[in-house]
């Protein structure tokens, strides 16, 4: 494990092992985290379902899925158009319970997990019970797929302004350590104790409903501008309160955590050695501040996405924003069970997904990987 | 210890510090006062008490306070009864047991908005004639209005801006506004108001009592929501829940973790393989939405809330921080001591491993408090607080489920939203002020 596995100020300690090709070397780094991530993701589904079905909810959804399969073929089999109305419903239920002793609802509960498995991985969701997607259909799948992108947009745009942002300023304050806006980044960080929605709420308080300079919430204006630039504008206007929610609710913790590292990194002394080698501050801070700190921001940047992923669910809510997020509260509202397992195994992905980007870019910056090939675990 | 002890004393020296550690105080204080004075039972009552709990307030009422920092004031609510002193109640006997009775009731009104509603209660006693009454409102200029006259059952209502009969009879469509104007320019009229009502009873042992409420624009110290009911109690009772909860998840989270990464590194082998393990899976496990499946799917009360959390927080990136340092702490030279002395595992692990990370477990546990305290109220704001408690969350789930910044309730999401706000930075100044002290490394930076 190594992205998320060493949050602590740990040097990178260059070790010259065997002298084997860096690609060979990475590319088994990757094969294997790979293979270990997706082990990891099975296993947290298997889980996912267990705690769903605790309760027979996973049974409920194919149960479903079966009653409508059936009716919907009965009812559409023109041998069956002049059948009695009692045996029509006797020939279905009859059907029904065929079909769910075919696809084993009646075997022990640990085996039945095991079936929903390969179709959670396979994200065959089964069909929502009140829920539709905006194409009409009642696939969990695509309802919430069709989410995905408004979630990703806000998610992608909010966290890499966030991080290049923090990482810049960071380096600045680090320079002029000490000055007042260095105090007052220290002494704002433990705002970021407070979540996104919260500064949400008042964001939308002061924007909104007192200045009417922003909208309360929403993706675009209604009806959608059919202009694509128009489209974009809108769409641009009502990102700006959501991402500076996210933004504000992390950035004075982050950049005080980079300074930090910064601030441990600058009084090494191959610094020392460099700046009187009379290398050009910008060099040294390039080449001996930043490049071995990245590994350490990156860990501590993957950490704080993580938890951003499921608190975006809150931002989302509260700001009316389409995506994943709000599904699962409206799911909550309607009591739609196959929307909630299915948006839970969606996160479950999503965090994968999330762990190993982050371990593509970690594997980038730290020399262990590439030289050693140590840290594979 | 001492050296706990001077820590402690390091505290003072940081402002932050001391602001945190008041607004704690501050906040035990306010729990302990919640609950001495509206006891669990009593809270739970004017909680979910329904509407005869709630009657004598009116809906979405901004806290009465605000009348200071607005120049037009708006109207206080208030609600009499027969039986109180106020209201004069007269009672005059006639023939064959009839009575007569007259009722007044004289109010100032000197505001410069309407009131929501005038609601007259009446209760009476008869066990077969029926009493009756009239009612008549007085206004300061002299004028009588006669506002309705009925016969009373047991238990009846009269509502003043529901009564159709009175809209014609005023030409409005807001009897409250008519009431309260001049019939001629629509202006408001201050002064002294009148409530006149006028019963006879037709039997000896008849009865009628009758409870007038005003339902003004503004209530109380914190105002209402949109249910009639009173601010203070949820606001009073957040406190003691969020303390509650944000200490035992915390507590109980650190507590578990360290424990449990003191046994991995000590005794090796295959249990710290499966920690470090399970640590990798909880990291995918997405946190939130089991939390959400939990609270549709099983149970909302927030003790099942609390046990999940902690139990999917302990293995979390806080359990590696822990063994990188137990990995280091057991190679010490006391812990090779002890070992040469014969102490069992289990006595080397709660000895002598765990004691040695305490000053590193305070910072943490107490910076941690206010992500428990926020999730408490993100899951309310889901719709998935608990079904009975009154917390901070749920009035802002209620505030925003009826629109409130839309409609410009402001302060019944601003009220809860200040309280979680100074809870959290609270906890998380005085969390950062620790975690300076116990780590000399930050101490210079």
């Amino acid at each position: 494990m190594a992205v998320v596995a060493q949050p602590t100020l740990e040097k990178p300690t260059v070790k010259k092992g065997r002298h084997e090709n860096t690609l060979t070397r990475v590319s088994r780094y990757f094969v294997v985290r790979l293979l270990t991530l997706f082990v990891t993701v099975v296993i947290s589904i298997y889980l996912t379902i267990m705690i769903a079905n605790m309760g027979g909810h996973v049974d409920l959804i194919m149960k479903n899925e079966i009653r409508e399969r059936v009716t919907g073929s009965i009812a559409g089999n023109p041998a069956f158009v002049k059948m009695e109305p009692e045996v029509r419903q006797k020939l279905i239920a009859e059907r029904i319970a065929a079909e769910e002793e075919r696809i084993g609802l009646n075997i022990p509960i640990a085996v039945r997990n095991f079936r929903y498995l390969s179709n959670a991985l396979t994200l065959q969701l089964g069909r929502a019970i009140n829920m539709t997607s905006d194409s009409g259909s009642k696939q969990v799948r695509l309802i919430l797929l069709e989410r995905l992108p408004a979630t990703l947009l806000l998610m992608g745009i909010s966290q890499l302004f966030l991080f290049f942002s923090s990482v810049f300023l960071a380096l600045n304050l680090s320079r002029r350590y000490g000055n007042f806006w260095d105090k007052l980044v220290v002494a704002l960080s433990p705002t970021s104790a407070v979540p996104p929605w919260f500064y949400g709420i008042f964001l939308i308080l002061i924007f909104a409903a007192l200045f009417r300079v922003l909208p309360f919430g929403g993706m675009v204006d209604s009806p959608p501008p059919s202009n694509p630039i128009d489209y974009s504008l809108s769409l641009l206007k009502h990102l700006i309160l959501p991402a500076v929610a996210l933004i504000l609710s992390s950035i004075f913790l982050s950049i005080y955590n980079y300074r930090t590292f910064f601030l441990i990194y600058s009084s090494e002394d191959y610094v020392e050695m460099a700046k009187a080698k009379g290398l050009p501050s910008r060099d040294v801070e390039r080449r001996y501040i930043l490049r071995p700190t990245l590994p350490n921001i990156i860990t501590n940047f993957a950490l704080l996405i993580i938890t951003l992923w499921s608190g975006a669910l809150f931002t989302e809510t509260v700001f009316l924003w389409p995506g994943l997020g709000r599904t699962l509260y409206q799911a909550i509202g309607l009591y739609d069970i196959p929307i909630i397992v299915g948006s839970t195994i969606i996160y479950a992905y999503l965090l994968a997904i999330t762990v190993f980007l982050l371990d593509f870019i970690y594997a980038l910056v730290d020399p262990r990987v590439k030289v050693g090939g140590r840290s594979v675990a | 210890m001492n050296s706990l002890k001077s820590s402690f004393k390091n505290l003072l020296y940081y402002p932050s510090a001391i602001l945190g550690i008041l607004v704690v105080f501050l906040l035990v204080f306010t729990a302990v006062y919640a609950m001495v004075k509206i006891p669990y039972n009593e809270a739970i009552r004017l909680w979910r008490g329904g509407e005869d709990v709630w009657y004598q307030n009116p809906k979405f009422a901004p806290p009465a306070w605000i009348n200071f920092f607005s120049s037009k004031k708006y109207a206080e609510s208030f609600a009499v009864r027969t039986s109180d002193e106020t209201m004069t109640k007269e009672v005059t006997p006639g023939a064959e047991g009839t009575s007569t009775m007259s009722v007044s009731y004289t109010f100032d009104f000197s505001y410069d908005y309407y009131p929501q509603d005038l609601i007259l209660y009446f209760t009476s006693t008869y066990t077969e004639k029926q009493p009756f009454i009239s009612v008549e409102w007085l206004r300061p200029d002299g004028e009588k209005i006669r506002i309705v006259n009925t016969a009373l059952s047991k238990r009846q209502t009269y509502r003043f801006s529901q009564d159709a009969k009175l809209k014609t009879k005023l030409k409005t469509d807001d009897v409250i506004q008519a009431l309260f104007s001049d019939p001629e320019t629509g202006k408001l009229v201050r002064g002294q108001y009148q409530l006149l009502i006028t019963g006879a009873t037709f039997e000896p042992d008849s009865d009628i009592n009758a409870e007038f409420v005003f339902h003004g624009q503004v209530y109380g110290l914190a105002g209402t929501d949109h249910a009639r009911r009173d601010l203070v109690v949820p606001l009073l009772w957040g406190a003691p829940v969020a303390l509650a909860f944000g200490l035992i998840a915390s507590l109980g989270t650190s507590v578990l973790t360290m424990v449990i990464a003191a046994v991995g590194t000590w005794y090796g082998g295959w249990v710290d393989e499966l920690i470090q393990r399970i640590t990798e899976i909880n990291l995918v496990l997405p946190f939130l939405s089991i939390l959400i499946m939990i609270g549709t799917f099983y149970s909302r009360s927030i003790w099942v809330i609390l046990g999940a959390t902690i139990v999917l927080s302990i293995f979390t990136g806080a359990i590696k921080v822990y063994r990188s340092i137990f990995v280091q702490v057991k190679e010490s030279a006391y812990i090779e001591a002890a070992r040469a002395y014969g102490a069992s595992g289990s006595r080397i692990v709660f000895l002598y491993l765990i004691p040695r990370m305490i000053p590193l477990l305070i910072p943490g546990l107490v910076s941690s408090i206010p992500a428990f305290v926020f999730l408490e109220a993100s899951l309310a704001l889901l719709g998935l607080g608990d079904p009975v408690l009154p917390t901070w969350g749920k009035i802002i789930q209620d505030a925003n489920a009826n629109g409130a910044l839309y409609r410009g309730y402001y302060y019944w999401i601003l009220e809860p939203a200040t309280l979680l706000m100074v809870t959290g930075l609270g906890f998380a100044m005085l969390g950062f002020a620790l975690d300076r002290i116990f780590n000399p490394k930050l101490r210079d930076v």
